[in-house]
């Protein structure tokens, strides 16, 4: 039996690389695909503890997946939205750089 | 700590590390392409982790949602900005100090937090619940006036605005005769 803290480490692990990604790399695409890691390291979470601990004492409820659900109508709407804005840059500036586009700096 | 050699923990062993190596991938390899299929690995590897958790139909919706619509997605935004895939330098200025940061932060969290409240040892003991949850009662209770209705509408306004705010972004203007 896998116990939950394993699953917790795994995430964190996910979480972290995910992380590393969004901080490091500078190709705006390859920042989403950080941040799409850790959106799924949160589903993890999320799920791991609907398995092992659910609120109410063990009562018979869905809110881990109900959340999980819907943190994917939200990842599916954020990169969507987001390969919009990169596009969308690439096409006025000819680079998808994150530190190169900066026409909101002052 | 003993580890039993069952299949639940062999099953776990071959997606956890199917899900970290493919992270991995993502986040150091150069050519973006190939961090794409990393990436495709990676959730296929989370999709695996959601069956050994009980939650099968959120698996089905890990490959159909995020392989099959946003790593699909994400490989089109990275043939639409050609000559973007290969950059001579990943990884910005700050690189070494964001490895440091996420490695440190890993660790706290792995030694003060996890270990000490849900670990072997730890403060709170969880036992896997016995399963009478279904997939019938997911649907259930994204339906039900009692509990998620409103959230459940309320998303699909969102993802009504995204594709229309996507499609206004991406709209290239002058190229219309």
């Amino acid at each position: 039996m896998v116990s939950l803290w394993v699953y917790l480490v795994l995430a964190a692990a996910l979480f972290s690389i995910g992380a590393f990604g969004v901080l490091a790399r500078r190709n705006a695409i390859a920042i989403l695909m950080g941040v799409e890691l850790m959106l799924n390291a949160v589903n993890i979470n999320l799920v791991a503890f609907w398995r092992f601990v659910r609120p109410d004492g063990g009562s018979e409820n869905m809110f881990g997946q109900v959340f999980t659900v819907f943190v994917f109508v939200v990842a599916a709407a954020e990169v969507a939205v987001g390969l919009a804005i990169i596009i969308s840059v690439y096409r006025s500036k000819r680079s998808v750089i994150a530190e190169e586009v900066d026409l909101l700096k002052w | 700590m003993n580890i039993e050699i069952t299949f639940e923990t062999i099953t776990f062993a071959i997606f956890g590390v199917l899900t970290l190596a493919g992270g991995i991938g993502v986040v150091t390899t150069r050519n973006l392409i190939h961090a794409a299929l990393y990436l495709i690995v990676s959730l296929f590897g989370v999709a695996g982790i959601f069956i050994l958790l009980a939650a099968p139909f959120l698996a089905a919706i890990q490959v159909l949602v995020y392989i099959g619509a946003i790593a699909i997605l994400i490989i089109f935004g990275v043939m639409l900005t050609r000559g973007m895939t290969h950059l001579p330098e990943r990884f910005n200025r700050q690189g070494g100090l964001a490895a440091v940061v996420v490695i440190g932060g890993f660790v706290v969290l792995l030694v003060g937090v996890i270990l000490p409240v849900w670990g072997p040892n730890g403060a709170v003991a969880a036992e896997a619940q016995p399963i009478f949850m279904t997939t019938r009662d997911l649907g259930i209770a994204l339906v039900d006036k009692e509990q998620f209705v409103l959230p459940f509408e309320v998303a699909s306004v969102l993802l009504t605005a995204a594709m229309v705010g996507a499609i206004a972004i991406a709209r290239d203007d002058e190229s219309r005769d």
